[in-house]
């Protein structure tokens, strides 16, 4: 299957997709600091986003398969949404973290969660190793209910790349 | 024999549902299911739901089975667990067998004013040489094993199916420490919600549409299979075989609604490839062609345990209402509420064909 071919087809959503979707921030909004990336681009009835942000800065509306739409300006990136999304397709993004560096904090079920400060691969959203990431941090207070949120420090040029960590071990050497 | 103004058959979330609303409106409500735990499928159900807070999205299908639980226990419904109603007569006689399981058995039969059959659906099989071997098991089985049973089922999983239960088991046999080696699926679409998909793409599950499986290897249990990509009348591509290095082939190609306590009461059933094959036709009040007898859930149509909760409390306001437990406005206020959520979760491109098929459902009753 050739990247980037869309979610319907290849399973996960192209930078196309999401980049159309009305819930990843703008070029100028990522550029000014943490915000919400809310991968979502499918009419699904779904709606926990909205309830989750304090700032109102998602909106859902009715009908409830509307797609999720994010306010730039109203998001401060406080990442309550990453645990409460039922479809784990809420990202952090933070270009500021360092010169070179982004920060990107995304959910993670998978036993055993990483320690931080440890060095781990990250992958793209097909699953493929794309560089090697610092574990910033791992939260994982009640109000998640049992979704830990990973904080990794990656290079500015795979920020919309990367979307995780690879799991201990896995498939993906079937060709695709 | 005893006589109850409500027996409800299966304690899923429709089930469940129907329970609690028919008795909070004053109905003694007895609550039967085959299995040892209440909360039919949500009890392997570790992820959490979609929808709005009326449906407890962002809730964990366990979690939701436990309060489901404790709300019908709260409203007063007898529940009888470990037991199986075998038959369905004249008057709404239920025959009953209990204790099997836990191996006390004993039976009997109670008389029912109003029936609700909420036995949700069975999985669908595929056939392929070596599809009898040990390890190809239904994704349902393979999610009762790691998610109820704490048994993985294997070391290397091929998944057949794209649809939701495909791609939600797969993330949760990774989640028990499965590597999920690839899913196929026969379309040249995912079935399922691509934020699903999504999840166990990052995971590195390859998902291959236009694939099937053609062959399970092994000779007492399966030790490999192979998958060969087929074109758009399903035919394989000749060259196309890819042999995968797995030990559990896991099924999801859809389920079928369990509906033969329908059929043994003569329920006129209709046919709707949509809603996964034969179901009792019923009315917008969820009451089938036979007076006294309502479907909700599964066993009424295939779709998702969201909409099996709204259609419980649908069918449990209604049979409230046909022993005259609550006025007619009082239940078509109640009803119209219900019918608003369960449109919400009848929308979008994967909810409009369900909506649709409901629909020509009602239909068909109106010009039976």
């Amino acid at each position: 299957m050739p990247a980037g071919a869309g979610v319907a087809t290849s399973g996960y959503p192209s930078l196309d997709e999401v980049r159309g979707s009305p819930g990843y921030p703008s070029r100028e909004r990522m550029a000014k600091g943490a915000v919400a990336v809310i991968e979502c681009v499918q009419e699904i009835p779904c709606n926990p986003c909205e309830a989750a942000c304090p700032r109102g800065a998602v909106k859902v509306g009715q009908p409830i398969t509307n797609l999720p739409a994010l306010d730039g300006e109203k998001c401060i990136g406080c990442g309550l949404c990453l645990a409460r999304c039922p479809g784990l397709a809420i990202f952090l993004l933070d270009m500021t973290y360092s010169d070179t560096e982004a920060a990107l904090s995304f959910p993670h079920e998978y036993l055993p969660l990483p320690e931080p400060g440890a060095t781990v691969t990250a992958v793209d959203r097909a699953g493929q190793p794309v560089c090697r990431a610092k574990v910033l941090k791992v939260a994982n207070p009640a109000r998640n209910d049992r979704t830990p949120v990973i904080t990794i420090a990656i290079p500015k040029e795979f920020a919309e790349s990367v979307r995780g960590i690879a799991r201990k071990s896995g498939g993906g050497d079937v060709g695709r | 024999m005893k006589t109850y103004d409500v027996v409800v058959i299966g304690a899923g979330p429709a089930g469940l549902a129907a329970s609690i609303e028919a008795a909070r409106r004053g109905c003694g409500v007895l609550l039967v299911d085959s299995n040892l735990k209440p909360g039919g499928q949500l009890i392997k159900q570790i992820h959490k739901f979609f929808g709005s807070r009326e449906h407890r999205a962002g809730t964990r299908g366990i979690d939701i089975a436990r309060d489901l639980y404790r709300e019908a226990l709260d409203a007063g419904v007898t529940v009888w667990l470990d037991t199986s109603v075998y038959g369905i007569f004249a008057g709404n006689v239920l025959a009953y067998a209990r204790g099997l399981l836990e191996m006390k058995p004993s039976g009997g039969a109670v008389k029912a004013d109003r029936v609700v059959l909420a036995t949700g659906a069975s999985e669908n099989a595929v056939n392929f040489p070596g599809w009898t071997l040990p390890g190809v098991m239904g994704a349902g089985a393979a999610q009762t094993m790691i998610n109820v049973e704490r048994v993985l089922p294997g070391k290397r999983v091929l998944m057949i199916g794209s649809g939701n239960v495909g791609l939600i088991v797969s993330y949760q046999l990774m989640q028990a420490g499965a590597d999920v080696v690839a899913l196929v699926e026969g379309l040249p679409r995912v079935g399922g919600y691509g934020v699903h998909s999504a999840k166990i793409s990052r995971a590195g599950v390859p998902i291959l549409t236009a694939h099937t499986v053609s062959r399970a290897f092994g000779d007492t249990a399966v030790e490999g299979a192979e998958i060969v990509r087929v074109d758009p009348s399903w035919k394989p591509v000749a060259g196309t075989e890819q042999r995968l290095d797995i030990d559990t082939i896991c099924i999801a190609t859809g389920l079928r609604p369990y509906a033969k306590l329908a059929m043994l009461a003569g329920c006129r059933m209709v046919h709707s490839p949509i809603l996964g094959g034969w179901v009792p036709f019923h009315d917008r009040s969820l009451q089938t062609s036979v007076p006294g007898i309502f479907v909700a859930g599964d066993a009424g149509g295939v779709e998702e345990a969201s909409t099996a909760m709204e259609e419980g409390r649908l069918a449990g306001v209604s049979a409230a209402a046909s022993l005259g437990k609550v006025s007619a406005a009082e239940a078509r206020a109640q009803r119209e509420e219900v019918e608003a959520r369960l449109a919400s979760l009848r929308m979008g491109p994967f909810g409009k064909p369900r909506h649709d098929a409901k629909e020509a459902l009602h239909k068909a009753g109106e010009c039976a």
